[in-house]
């Protein structure tokens, strides 16, 4: 993975930037030790390692204000970082970048019942977001599967989404608002306990733009009751069309499920053996989840299974209790796990059109022939995002690169069907050559134009999310203005 | 000057291009927009549904596409645009087509909104033509997508100043087998919200709360909407008058009935054929009703639990200045020859913000001009 060669300049004016970023700085709160910095050489995306110039660990918007300001002014690159959770790179740093971790921002500022909304500083976990509101039965919907340690911060930079995101949506359609900090230390708030904007949609922008636009400090979140109560079904099918059409069946009959999962037959095999959760030996196995009261979820299933009975499965199982729900689940939410215990595995991300479905598993199949790389797949499918995991064997030369240029192949077959290259991990560095395979120069250009008005000297995370070329002359200019 | 109607994208973009002037930009025409500097540019020529994915809730437009027509297909599908969008014209007095593109411009959403999005969030994907010319796309046509920025967003309540939309993706859902309306008879505002707040609070799936200080007999009336299937609308009904015990309680279970008083809400009708400015506030649900006393109003009604104030005022009287420093924004949705600007205005850097980013789209500044800037 290329990255951009560190300006040569600013490593050797590191005493001085370390020393004024320590004078604004609480003095646990500024890491300069190469020993030290290391902890913070890359996130969830492990193949990739570069320890930073500095890391600072602000715990007030003022002072990652200061510390903006500061580096600004001594054109130091910043990568924003949450808990370092990302999958694609987004907060892989470069030799010359500070980390700016929020991770110790993490209080409640506001929990409000009545308009449904909580206020937080953004390094808190999502998992913690639903825990300041649990005891009042409320939670915040977007549950990704890192979510026990990931931070909103995080969140909001890949607008993340989840498994019942089919109902809730994604962190976009749950964010009212922002405290963010320029680039130039300029604090800024966007929207509030109020709908919709002002003028233009700024937040909606700045959701999903992987910490390139301004550091989020602080978020209004909206909270929701929980449902009465949820219970998934189990549907086996022989084929993946069958299962396809079922899908679509379900989502035709206005059911609307608030999960549909989807795990092909080397997903089933390998959770079987990992996770013993009983699952049938099939090519394709559905769990559907639905909510609200017991009459409710009856109501529901009681459409479903009809569904799923029309299209002749290869067995249909109820959750009777908890114990059993659990049952259901178990398999699907060890899945990633069990994939780990066979083999070094490389996950991907793309969305494609729900009726694609069954074509786009048949290309996989048959690429993962032709590269020689196993392959399964687990699926949002409710709303087409894909999560196909290839193995291959880390410590084998070669492999890695096989396993990179196979998951492009898979991206390029997504944004060939009408799909995207990824559905909730972002670009990062991870996806940033394959931009191009979706959009067009103007199409860049005109998201790089925004960050050119947000941060016009490109300091903020900039070698991630367009392609290296596409971005040169911008980040040059940075480097050239010293 | 006669007015430009491209019958293709590339048309459009060569129109803007070789554009001497402000252009105003014009879908169905049934809102007017500030001053209307310029020369007329419809979308009409772009219209047309490109593509239908009932099993995949999504629908792909022409931006002139009626929203009648839009409409039409998702009905013969059981399905609908979930976010309920407003229909401008008895309000404003005047005719046309709503279509899809002026829609998305405008950000135009309804009572539903409070439960499940504005059209912003049913929006998939755009294609749009910038002010120097250039085509551009950004999203989809699926329901997850993080592939670079949300330019999505940005264009959705834009209003036109960045770029001429040209096609839109929208995510639909679809129809409930049936609605129903718990009504609660003679409450003050106060109490209103609180139990508004309440309803949305529980975990019934609330799909609408309103509020009319004076309903069709002149008396106070709060109302709270679920959709479903049948035996469940029945279910939470009774759930939701349980956490009202002690309160003046109807129940109307007819769907047709509940869709009628809901598009009252939904398009103003409280205000058509009067005269006065029109404004929308977008604020906190619990400061509602002292944000409303603040307006001098001739008549207020809430919608999204108070989280939406529409107020009907004197011609002129500038509310913002009444209102001062809130959490939220005021939007004149009627204005009768007043010199407010229609937008809220914001603070320097968010504005300076705003702006940058529209000169980038729109340098020569011709798309709407002063549309939503003073």
């Amino acid at each position: 993975m290329e990255m951009p060669v560190p300006n040569a300049g600013l490593l050797a004016r590191k005493p001085n930037i370390v020393a004024r970023l320590s004078a604004v700085l609480p003095p646990d709160a500024l890491i300069s030790d190469p020993a030290e910095t290391r902890a913070y050489e890359c996130d969830a995306l492990t193949a990739y390692r570069c320890p930073p110039l500095a890391v600072a660990l602000p715990s007030t918007t003022e002072e990652v204000s200061a510390v903006l300001k500061i580096c600004h002014e001594e054109g130091v690159p910043v990568v924003p970082r949450g808990s370092g959770t990302s999958l694609a790179g987004g907060a892989m740093p470069t030799a010359d970048s500070l980390i700016l971790g929020v991770s110790r921002m993490n209080d409640v500022l506001e929990t409000d019942y009545e308009n449904r909304i909580i206020r937080v500083q953004t390094g808190r976990t999502n998992l913690s977001v639903t825990g300041a509101v649990e005891e009042n039965d409320f939670f915040y919907a977007p549950d990704p599967s890192s979510q026990l340690a990931c931070a909103i911060a995080g969140n909001i930079a890949m607008n993340s989404g989840g498994a019942h995101c089919l109902k809730y949506g994604v962190t976009t359609n749950n964010l009212m608002g922002v405290t963010m900090v320029l680039m130039d230390g300029t604090i800024v708030e966007l929207g509030g306990a109020h709908l919709d904007a002002a003028g233009l949609d700024l937040l909606g922008v700045i959701c999903g733009s992987e910490g390139q636009l301004g550091v989020v400090t602080e978020a209004t979140l909206r909270i929701l009751h929980k449902p009465e109560g949820a219970r998934p079904v189990l549907i086996a099918y022989d084929s993946n069309e069958v299962a396809g059409e079922c899908v679509s069946d379900i989502i035709k009959a206005g059911v609307l499920p608030v999960a549909i999962e989807f795990m092909d037959r080397p997903c089933i095999e390998a959770c079987e053996a990992f996770a013993k959760a009983g699952y049938p030996m099939c090519e394709a196995l559905l769990i559907v989840e639905v909510e609200g009261s017991p009459a409710e979820i009856n109501e529901q299933l009681a459409l479903i299974k009809d569904i799923a009975q029309r299209h002749n499965p290869v067995e249909l199982r109820e959750a009777r209790d908890a114990d059993e729900a659990g049952r259901i689940w178990l398999g699907r939410k060890s899945a990633f796990g069990a994939m780990g215990q066979i083999n070094d595995y490389m996950c991907l991300d793309g969305t494609i059109p729900v009726s694609s479905l069954p074509y786009v598993l048949r290309r996989i199949g048959e690429m993962s022939k032709e590269y020689g790389l196993g392959v399964a797949n687990v699926f949002h499918a409710g709303d087409g995002n894909m999560h196909p995991l290839i193995l291959f064997n880390a410590n084998k030369e070669g492999d890695l690169e096989l396993c990179e240029a196979f998951g492009a192949d898979i991206l390029r077959l997504c944004v060939e069907v009408g799909g995207c290259l990824t559905g909730e991990h972002g670009v990062g560095i991870e996806k940033r050559d394959l931009m191009v395979d979706q959009y067009a120069p103007e199409d860049l250009e005109a998201q790089m134009a925004i960050k050119d008005v947000f941060d016009a000297q490109w300091l903020l995370n900039p070698a991630k999310v367009f392609p290296l070329a596409a971005s040169e002359t911008r980040r040059n200019m940075a480097i050239a203005a010293e | 000057m006669t007015s430009l109607k491209p019958q293709s994208e590339a048309e459009l973009a060569e129109a803007i291009k070789s554009a001497k002037g402000p252009l105003h930009i014009r879908g169905g025409g049934t809102r007017r927009t500030g001053a209307e500097l310029g020369q007329v540019l419809e979308t009409s020529g772009l219209s047309g549904i490109s593509l239908y994915e009932p099993g995949a809730l999504t629908v792909v437009a022409g931006a002139g596409t009626p929203l009648a027509e839009i409409e039409a297909a998702l009905d013969a599908e059981n399905q609908r645009l979930a976010f309920e969008p407003m229909d401008h014209r008895g309000l404003l007095g005047t005719t046309g087509e709503p279509t899809l593109g002026g829609v998305a411009a405008a950000n135009v959403s309804g009572p539903r909104r409070i439960q499940c999005g504005a059209a912003r969030d049913f929006m998939l994907g755009v294609r749009f033509v910038d002010g120097q010319g250039s085509i551009v796309k950004n999203g989809g046509r699926v329901m997850k997508n993080v592939t670079g920025y949300d330019l999505v967003k940005l264009m959705a309540g834009s209003q036109g100043t960045m770029g001429v939309l040209t096609e839109v993706s929208l995510k639909v859902l679809p129809k409930p087998e049936t609605m129903a309306c718990l009504l609660i008879d003679g409450l003050n505002d106060r109490d209103a919200i609180n139990a508004m707040t309440r309803a949305m609070g529980s975990p019934y799936d609330v799909t609408g709360t309103a509020h009319l200080p004076k309903g069709l007999d002149g008396t106070p009336v709060t109302m709270i909407r679920i959709e479903g299937f049948n035996d469940s609308v029945a279910y939470r009904l009774e759930q939701l008058a349980g956490l009202f015990p002690n309160h003046a309680l109807r129940r109307e279970t007819d769907p047709e009935a509940v869709a009628k008083g809901w598009a009252y809400i939904r398009d103003a009708q409280p205000f058509h054929g009067t005269t006065g400015d029109v404004w929308r506030i977008s604020t906190k649900p619990t400061d509602a009703p002292d944000l409303a006393a603040k307006l001098d109003a001739k008549e207020v009604f809430y919608d999204w639990s108070g989280g939406l104030i529409w107020a009907l005022t004197p011609a002129g009287s500038d509310i913002r200045a009444k209102l001062g420093a809130f959490d939220g924004h005021a939007t004149l949705v009627r204005a009768s020859g007043t010199t407010l600007p229609l937008f809220h205005p914001q603070p320097a850097p968010v504005a300076m913000l705003s702006e940058g980013v529209r000169r980038k789209f729109d340098p020569r500044g011709i798309l709407n001009p002063g549309l939503m800037t003073a």
